[in-house]
């Protein structure tokens, strides 16, 4: 064989990007084999480290689960009350950081190079954007944030020590009902809108950036290129990315964890299947084997396939909700919700001498911290359907779109909640669990037994979405980035990942394990700024060579 | 008896691939036939190329390379996947349409016990491919 082809120095990719000179090839560091007859590719370092510290930690939760809860908790309590104006701070960056990439000639780079076409069509990409990102959280708090907010907004603020006890917004407005409704839909919304999307385009951008433009692997710890250079190959990287994936798998193994107990309480509900762990098991069980079939089908057949279904199922729902619901306030109420969200969000994102110090603290740092510890696992999978968008076009769809989808979805939920407390006096949603909220909402409407349906599998489906593309994303960084490695490694972590959400709901520590994810999302918040950095770097590298 | 041989190869291994290669040259040579190479990847960075574009470029430095080698006429098919590692076979069956190929040559590991469960990539070819199919194994040690 005279095939001396690999490495000749780079070619042009499709039109001109900037491709880093790199010496690392991928999957360099990779250990590959066969064990009993399957084939694996996997990053040795990161897989192992993360594997055995994840069995490490599921272990210690579940033999000292009141050690573990009280240190966890401790850390949590830390990071909310001490850092929370950082965490309120760096998400203003972050959001003034994405808009700002809209206005400027940087908006023009294109990711994959000045001739990328991309991969995906709008509805497809926006389907898997949102079932990725957020898409269980507006199950869940569509109905019971709104209502939350308002009924604190609506009640009185006390002082004990010189400091807030109640968890109103800002500076509440007890007694005024109209002023109640636009406080607390303006702090879901602040909730929900541009700084969750804007955590996760930051992230998101700083990979496809670094993957298609810079050709280096598809990991988090390319991002770090313009920082440690040639070194992020090493101990760096390895502990960026296995953090990311840690994060990543506990993230979902809580969630779905927690999911499964929700999920439960709503079949409870509407068809009397007992509660406990038995039916909780079987759920996780089988919410687990759907994401199995989805990535054994692979991006495009499972899915992309499941996320596009559920877009469709959940649009269905809010329209069904919007038409029987009371339409022309639900219409006005989404402009007013708007309108407030405008008016109060400088003072909602301000991270200084805030009074309000439950809602701050308890909500809004909560809020930030889950969503920046989402965030390798959201960006990583936004990235990777990311190609052939300009950075305008990518910033507009993950920002301004969701953040917009978010406030509709929230206003006409929420809106018909608040509406049947309004007007029909109907508090049932507002006195009810946190999961069944919703559906004794859409109990007020009509056919609700096929909404509520429609609602349960929603939830289940969304787990699925969530579940099958996090396993694609710990495959990709545990394989050192690469997406080809052999299928049965994406089987183990979805698989692994259903196994943790298990051992943690029989053994307890659920919540432990959440307030360590939650943690982590303090060390996270560094590493977003660092971020906008290195894609500002990026990006200039970019415009020089257009 | 074939018109246009086609081979399946993956760049990243390309040391695997030996036998099959040499067969479909040979099978070339018999028949006065061209071998079309069809490699494919997917659109983020590989350990083979940094974009698709490159990508092209390789595995038509590679047909270019066996042509030179083997005396024969070669042609490069690259082919772009979202997730190569679940749409690997039916891209591979799509090229086959594409190309308009009637012989398929592609190498395959000596079947184990995990393939009771988890098909080859070969055998699944030859169990959906409408031409025929040979699938090289590793030499008997």
């Amino acid at each position: 064989m005279t095939d001396e082809t690999a490495n000749q120095g780079i070619p042009d990719p499709e039109g001109t990007s900037a491709v880093i000179d790199t010496d690392f090839e991928i999957g360099q560091s990779n250990v590959e084999g066969s064990a009993l007859g399957l084939h694996f590719d996997i990053h040795n370092p990161v897989f192992m480290i993360s594997g055995l510290s994840i069995i490490a930690f599921v272990f210690y939760t579940i033999a000292l689960p009141e050690q573990a809860a009280s240190v966890f908790s401790a850390m949590f309590d830390f990071t909310t009350k001490n850092f929370d104006w950082f965490l309120i701070l760096a998400a203003d960056v972050v959001v003034v950081f994405t808009l700002l990439l809209i206005v400027t000639p940087y908006g023009s780079v294109r990711l994959g190079g000045s001739d990328a076409t991309p991969d995906y069509s709008y509805v497809g990409w926006f389907a898997m954007l949102f079932a990725a990102g957020m898409g269980i959280g507006l199950m869940f708090y569509g109905v019971s944030e709104p209502l939350t907010h308002f009924s604190t907004s609506l009640g009185e603020t006390a002082v004990e020590n010189g400091l807030r006890t109640d968890w109103a917004p800002l500076a509440a407005a007890t007694g005024d009902q109209d002023g109640a409704v636009r406080l607390g839909m303006a702090a879901t919304i602040f909730h929900w809108g541009l700084h969750p999307w804007a955590i996760y385009a930051t992230v998101a951008l700083a990979l496809a950036l670094f993957t298609y433009n810079k050709g280096l692997p598809l990991t988090i710890r390319s991002a770090f290129y313009p920082i440690f250079g040639e070194k992020i190959w090493g101990w760096r990287g390895h502990v960026v990315d296995t953090v990311a994936v840690f994060a990543t798998l506990f993230g979902l193994a809580t969630s779905l964890g927690f999911g499964a107990t929700q999920a439960n309480a709503g079949l409870n509900e509407l068809f009397g299947i007992p509660m406990g762990n038995t039916t909780e098991v079987i759920l996780i069980t089988a919410i687990t084997a759907v994401a199995l079939i989805s990535v054994l089908r692979g991006l495009d057949g499972g899915v992309k396939l499941l996320s596009e279904l559920n877009m469709g199922l959940a649009g269905l729902l809010a329209l069904f909700t919007l038409i029987v619901g009371p339409t022309v306030f639900l219409l006005t109420f989404f402009l007013q919700s708007l309108v407030a969200y405008v008016e109060y969000l400088p003072a909602l994102a301000n991270p200084f001498g805030r009074d309000d110090v439950n809602f701050s603290q308890g909500w809004t740092s909560f809020y930030w911290a889950w969503w920046i510890s989402w965030s390798p696992f959201v960006g990583m999978f936004i990235a990777r359907v990311s190609r052939g968008r300009t950075v305008r076009e990518f910033v507009v769809c993950v920002l301004l779109i969701p953040s917009m989808v978010c406030v509709l979805w929230m206003s006409i939920f929420g809106g018909t909640a608040i509406h049947q407390v309004l007007t029909d006096n109907f508090t049932g949603a507002q006195d009810a669990e946190l999961p069944l909220q919703l559906f004794k909402m859409l109990g007020e409407l009509p056919l609700a037994s096929i909404t509520s349906f429609i609602g349960i599998v929603l939830v289940i489906v969304f787990f699925v979405t969530s579940s099958d593309s996090g396993s694609l994303v710990i495959d990709t960084i545990t394989a050192g980035g690469k997406v080809d490695a052999p299928v049965p490694q994406r089987v183990f972590w979805c698989i692994f990942e259903g196994a943790v959400a298990i051992a943690l709901l029989i053994g307890g520590g659920l919540a432990a394990l959440q307030s360590m994810v939650i943690s982590t999302g303090l060390l996270f918040t560094v590493v977003l700024l660092a971020m906008c950095y290195c894609i500002f770097r990026g990006l200039q590298s970019e415009r020089a060579k257009m | 008896m074939f018109t246009r041989i086609l081979t399946p190869v993956d760049l990243a291994h390309k040391d695997r691939l030996g036998r099959a290669l040499q067969c479909a040259a040979d099978l070339a040579r018999l028949h006065g036939v061209p071998v079309v190479y069809v490699g494919v990847s997917a659109s983020v960075p590989t350990a083979v190329a940094h974009n698709p574009a490159e990508y092209k470029t390789r595995l038509s430095e590679f047909a270019a390379a066996q042509g030179a080698a083997h005396g024969i006429e070669t042609e490069a098919h690259a082919r772009i996947s979202h997730d190569p590692a679940t749409d690997l076979e039916a891209t591979l069956l799509k090229a086959i349409d594409e190309t308009g190929a009637d012989l398929v040559v592609m190498a395959s590991h000596v079947p184990g016990l995990a393939d009771r469960i988890w098909a080859s990539n070969g055998s699944r070819i030859a169990e959906h491919a409408k031409v025929s199919v040979m699938i090289v194994r590793d030499a008997p040690a």
